[in-house]
Parts: C-alpha cells; structure tokens; sequence
C-alpha cells in the first residue's frame, strides 16, 4: 500500500505553491477580482504556470506536454485550492486540453496542445444548457454535417473559461443520434459573459450555424467526455480540499486571536468542537479524494467512476459544513468580502455545483448498487 | 478499498477470507449473520480455532504467538472476521491485558497469564471505570493496600462488560493514595472466584444484560499479581486505550450491517417497490456508504503512516476515526430500524411466532435492541467528546 505522495509530487506541490505564496496572497486576490478590466486573472501568472510546465501538465511529451499523471494534477489543484487562483485552468486544461488529449485527431493534437502547454491557446468545454442540468446527453444543440466539417446550432451555459477562450468545445447531437464532440472558434459564436459567483470567468454561449470540426470520431465522444469528467471530478475534489483545509485553519486562528469578554474566544468549549467537527469533516473529505484519484488508475471504468461520484459527495458534503460552520465561527468578518474566508466558501459552493450536485450523484450511486457490495 | 492495497494484500485478504470461512463453523457465522447474538461458548469457539492456527493474537510478540504483520496485515484480518460475522477473539484478552502483560509483565507472569489468554481458557473482564470516574478515569478510588505478601483491595468498579462471563478481571487501584492522581495507580490481576467479589447485573435499554457492577470487599490479592511495577498502572493503561486506536472503528462490521441491510431492503417490497429501490431510502444508504468509505481510507492512512513511520505515539487523527466511526456504527443501526417498520417494534426474546401466525422478518428482534444497545459506542473507550477535546488540543492546538 502505497497512499503518500511520491518526492517528484511532494516537489512539484511545493513549487506551486512557493510562486503562489509570493504572488497570490488575498490582497493580490482581491485586486485582480475587483480590476476594472474585462478579465479578472492573471495572464502574466498565466505564463508563469507555462513556465512551470503546469499547462500541459498531463500532455505526452511530443505535444509538448510534461507527460505526468493525474496524481500531479491532484497535487496541483489542491495547491490551487489553497490559494483560490482565478486563472481558467480548469476550462482550459483540466476539461479543453484533457478532452482533445483524449478524443482529438493526431492533427489536433500536435495543433492545440502545444499552444495550450505554452499558454498562448485557452480553452472551454461547453455542454451544460438551460434545460440540461448536468446531463451529457439530454441536450438540444445540434450538429449538421456541412461540407468537409459540421455547423452547430444551440445554448449552452455555464461554460467556465468560455468568457475567454480562444476556442470552445461543445456536445451536439448527430442527425444520427450521437453526441458529439466539436470544436468552434470563439469568433464564431455570441457570448454573454459574466463572472460566477466565485470570481472565475464564464459565459453563455449562442450557436447559431456556427462552423464547427469533429473532435475525433462523433461516435466516439461520450465515452472521451465521461473519462475526462471523471479526471476532473477528481481532481476539482482535491481542489476543494486545499480549500476546506484553509478554511478550518483560517477559522481556528481566528479564534485564537479574537478577543472578547476579556480573553480569546478558542478557550469556550463549544467553539472548540465545532471546529473538531470541521476537522472530522476534512479528514473525511481527505480520505475520499485520494479514493477519487487512486480510483483513475482503476481499468473497470463503472468501478472508477461510482468511486469518483462518490468522493464528490463527500466533498460538497463536507465543503458544506466546513464553509458555513467558518463564516459563523468567524461572525461579522466572515460576511465580508475583505477578508478571505468568504471567498473559500464561495468556491467551495460553485464547485458543489460543478459537473453534478449531491443529489444527482447520490441518486446514481445508489441506482446503480452503491459502494458496499459483497465479494 | 481494494484500489488502495497492493496485489500481496489482497492476496492475504483472500487468505483471510478463505480461513474464516471455512475454519469457523458456518452455524455460528450464519446466525450472526441474520442478528443472533453470540454466546460464551460462540465466542470460545472462535477463539480457540483461532488459537489453533496462530490467528487469535497476531499483534501480540511472535514469541507469546503474534505474527509478524504489517499494520495493514493487521486491519484485513480483522475486516475479514468482521466480515464473515466471526465472533472476534476476545478484545479484553486480545487487545487489552494481553499486550499489558506482554509488554511490562515479568517473564513469570508472562508464562503464567499469556498462554491461556491467548487461548480464552481465561476470560478477562476490564475493571476500569468506577461510578465517580468516567471519562475522568484517573479520579478512580478502588484502593489496593498492601499487606505481607498480598493487596486488601477494597471499591467497586462498574460497566463491566460480560463480567458474568469472567473468571479473572483486571483492574487499576490506587496504591498511594497520597501521590497525584495519575501517578498512585497500579495494575492488578484478581481472580473472580477470590472471596470479596460481588458481581451485580445492570440491565440496559435493550433489555440484555452486557455489563455488570463489581464490588471488592476486602479481596485478598496474592502481590505477584500485580503487572509491571506498583504506581506505574497509568502508563500501562494509557499504552492499553492507545492501542484501541484503529481497531474501535470497526470498519468491517459496519460494512458487514449495511450488506445485510441492502439483503433485506431488497427483499421488502411494498406496493411493488423494493426498499432497495426507494429513492429516500437509498439515499440515506448511499450517504452512509460513502461516509464508511470515507472513513476507511481514514484507517488506511492512518495505519500507512504507521507502517513507514513505525509505532509510535497515539495518532490524534485516530480520535476522528473513533469519533466518526462510531456515528456510522450508530447509523447503521437506525437503518435496520427504518427497513422493518412497524416489524421493529415488538420487545421479543426470540423470532419464534405461535402457530398460524406470520413468520417474523429477520431483524425483528435484533433491530431496536442493537440500536438502543449501540449508543454506547459513542460514550465508550473515551467518549465522543473527550475524542473532540483530543482533537481540539491535539491537532488544533486550542
């Protein structure tokens, strides 16, 4: 048994999260959320992150990539937890990078890769509409066969990354009935953009016959799509618990610095075990994304994605309770947008939201006979 | 959590698994299977099988009949036992005086107690707690005096599980009564037959009878009795409640509950729908297996610390894994309770129904008797607060 992490991980972590401790403490935060600009990130960390070899972080080496496993991209994304970076490296790398890693022709491949990994290409993936929820498959865009290529017609919302991105994949229906993967350029379509709730770029995006090209074979996207999910269900899990954990040290300083009646409030009793609580929820959390990440080595593909499932429902279980026990915990400062814990609950909260919610995955999990089984 | 082991683990699960299956007499297994309790001589049984093929006290020191395991070793096998509704060996024997006397016993007390602890031919019981220490154990006030070559052990200890059972108990007594309190206490071996000793039953809200009063009344104790050295009983019992660590979660037994439950949630079905198909129910299952999932990747981290780090002090993140890990325990049982309805309310000794009646559902007679009964394990072995007082100082630093 093996459940530490390797040095080459413990290293990289490290890296990451020195560059971030120098440039993304929360006043640096704050300045970008609140820039008067359209873009509320950092393109100049951005080329950092490229730098560091982060953008094509799980890319094979030929496209430029650094040809590292998903355990690194956990590391990673749970140091980005941690410092709540507002750069769309999810949209671009995690989802757009990953899904033409995995569907896209060699010809795309060595085209976008590269360009990801070097920062001068963002991505977005597209597939939830405003009737979908997060169902891959109950959609109305369509594709039309057009030429050597396709044209697209449709809504899609949500779409992290799409406020930017250069380049947008979205699903749409074949005449034949599949869904499909394809690849529209952002001039291409109509944008309303808006950040989320949390800081992070996105946009609603129109379709209106726009030229599109298959990513890979249309018949063969779903299962592409589903796997790329389960990566970045995954690691949005490790994700949050960067955040969580920031958020109970956050709240047990707190405590131990907040003065009233004389003396600090970490010395009453029931303060000190909520915040054991918020503990027992985090190691919970903990535990549950490394079954999520050691589960993307798992061949049988339902076995790592109800693992996957799972461990997201712990995570916004325990995200839940963590977030709204820190603001509490924290009284008035916890409301404001000063101060950073709010901003963690923020995230945590979208991230609940993210790719399915509780519910949803609880009702799949337990339809399809739950993680305790015999034999 | 087979993704977390590696191939020779799940090898020596296999192996487990096979043993206990086929070495403990399927008669016993099923019945605990379907909510029976175990007796003494279920628990003998097991034991001595067990004993038989080296697996009764593989923590213990190769010499006293361990086996030389990794902590990981360690957990499977008792996952697996739990698993197969083995009747485990005896954990006041196993887990708690056993190690005492392996680890600060005289070579002559070794010999003396070790074998036929081992082997259940003696049945401890645990005179710990008193009724004016509880969680405050060190407050205990059961005195040993002593006197020429014996102690005159005066007090009364209480919670005594399967005291009734016991023909020996050990127990801290307070030696000095002038040192600090936690420094005035020594560990002493009494047999059960000594003149003195009154056993009193106390009846639980599941109407069984598990734990017992002991009173000592002038008990005369041979000194050669005593473990390790007299005022050092503190230290020996903090090394016995650490080693309950990772054990007292008992990963395997909820599991072992839930499969049962999801058995019988499958079979009942009304108005055409199994409860297994609920949503409502389901949920509340799927939510209670991902915590217990969850909370076994815990157990696994904590006992990979150990293996690279070796044995050391307590882990404070064991206190989440009793804290968390008895809640589910406790969920579990509610479960049950939800499956059967209106079939969980009748207080029966036993399933059987005069004639022409139904047949009852399994669980009937099991399923609010263990809830009610499973409330202890959020009150024993340092109760949850205590736990959450661990975690407060310990890990948080408050």
């Amino acid at each position: 048994m093996e459940l530490d992490l390797t040095d080459e991980q413990r290293m990289l972590g490290d890296a990451v999260k020195s560059l971030l401790d120098k440039r993304y403490d929360a006043n640096a935060r704050l300045a970008l959320l609140e820039s008067s600009g359209p873009e509320h990130w950092s393109r100049e960390l951005w080329k950092q992150y490229a730098e560091l070899g982060l953008l094509g972080l799980t890319f094979d080496e030929q496209y430029g990539g650094a040809g590292m496993g998903v355990g690194e991209l956990a590391v990673v994304m749970e140091a980005f937890g941690r410092a709540l970076i507002l750069e769309p490296f999810i949209a671009t790398v995690v989802l757009g990078g990953q899904l033409i890693a995995a569907a896209g022709t060699p010809e795309q491949k060595s085209t976008l890769l590269p360009a990801v990994a070097e920062g001068s290409t963002l991505l977005a993936f597209g597939y939830t509409e405003p009737a979908s929820r997060w169902s891959l498959t109950d959609i109305t865009t369509t594709a039309t066969p057009s030429g050597d290529g396709w044209t697209i017609s449709g809504e899609k919302i949500a779409v992290l990354g799409g406020d930017v991105a250069d380049q947008l994949l979205v699903t749409a229906t074949t005449p034949d009935g599949a869904v499909g993967l394809f690849l529209v350029a952002g001039a291409d379509v109509v944008r309303d953009t808006y950040q989320l709730q949390d800081g992070l770029g996105a946009a609603d995006v129109l379709l209106s016959d726009s030229p599109a090209v298959a990513v890979g074979s249309p018949a063969d996207a779903l299962a592409h799509i589903e796997s790329v999910l389960d990566v970045a269900t995954a690691v949005l899990c490790s994700e949050a618990v960067g955040a969580m954990d920031r958020m109970l040290w956050l709240t047990v300083d707190y405590l131990k610095t907040r003065v009233q009646f004389g003396q600090p409030i970490s010395v009453f009793q029931a303060l000190q075990f909520r915040s054991a609580d918020m503990y027992v929820s985090l190691e919970q959390a903990r535990s549950m994304a490394l079954v999520a990440r050691l589960s993307l080595a798992d061949d049988d593909v339902a076995e790592r994605r109800r693992a996957v499932q799972a461990a997201k429902i712990q995570i916004d279980t325990s995200s839940r309770h963590i977030g709204l026990e820190a603001i509490q915990l924290h009284g008035g400062i916890g409301m404001t947008m000063e101060y950073p814990v709010g901003h963690y609950v923020k995230r945590t909260t979208v991230i609940a939201k993210t790719f399915a919610d509780t519910d949803t995955l609880v009702e799949i999990v337990g339809a399809g006979g739950g993680l305790i089984t015999a034999g | 959590m087979d993704i977390a082991l590696s191939k020779e683990e799940r090898a020596f699960a296999e192996r487990m698994r096979t043993f206990f299956t086929t070495e403990i007499p399927a008669e016993i297994r099923d019945r605990l299977a379907r909510g029976g309790h175990a007796t003494r001589e279920d628990f003998l049984t097991s034991q001595q099988i067990m004993n038989k093929h080296g697996l009764a006290v593989p923590h213990w020191p190769t010499q006293w009949g361990g086996q030389d395991w990794t902590p990981v070793q360690r957990h499977l096998y008792a996952e697996e036992m739990l698993l197969a509704f083995v009747p485990p060996p005896l954990a006041f024997n196993t887990q708690m005086v056993g190690p005492v006397i392996a680890t600060f016993g005289s070579e002559a007390i070794k010999e003396r107690f070790l074998p036929k602890t081992a082997s259940l031919d003696i049945w401890w019981c645990q005179g710990f707690s008193e009724p004016n220490a509880g969680s405050d154990l060190a407050s205990l006030k059961t005195t040993a005096v002593r006197d020429g070559d014996e102690y005159i052990v005066n007090g009364q200890k209480t919670w005594t599980t399967l005291a009734q059972w016991a023909n020996w108990i050990f127990c801290l007594v307070r030696t000095d009564p002038e040192a600090k309190k936690q420094r005035g206490i020594s560990f002493l071996l009494i047999d059960m037959d000594t003149p003195g000793i009154t056993v009193r039953p106390i009846q639980l809200i599941d109407g069984g009878h598990e734990v017992n009063e002991v009173f000592f009344d002038n008990v005369r104790v041979p000194a050669d009795q005593l473990v390790g050295e007299e005022n050092a009983g503190w230290d020996y019992a903090k090394f016995l409640l650490g080693n309950e660590r990772t054990g007292v979660v008992a990963v395997g037994q909820t599991k072992a509950r839930i499969l049962r439950i999801k058995r019988l949630a499958a079979e009942t079905v009304v108005n055409g729908r199994s409860l297994l198909e609920d949503p409502l129910f389901r949920a509340k299952l799927t939510r209670l297996e991902v915590e217990v999932t969850a909370i076994e990747m815990s157990v696994l981290r904590v006992l990979d610390a150990e293996g690279r780090n070796g044995p050391g002090k307590p882990d404070p993140v064991s206190s989440v894994l009793k804290l968390k890990g008895s809640e589910l325990q406790q969920q579990a049982t509610e479960l049950l309770v939800d499956l059967l309805g209106p079939a969980a309310l009748a207080y029966r000794e036993d399933g059987e129904v005069p004639d022409g009646f139904s047949a009852l559902p399994e669980g009937s007679v099991d399923a609010l008797p263990t809830f009610f009964n499973w409330r202890k394990a959020s009150i024993y072995s340092g109760s949850n607060e205590v736990q959450r007082t661990i975690i407060a100082k310990a890990i948080l630093k408050f």
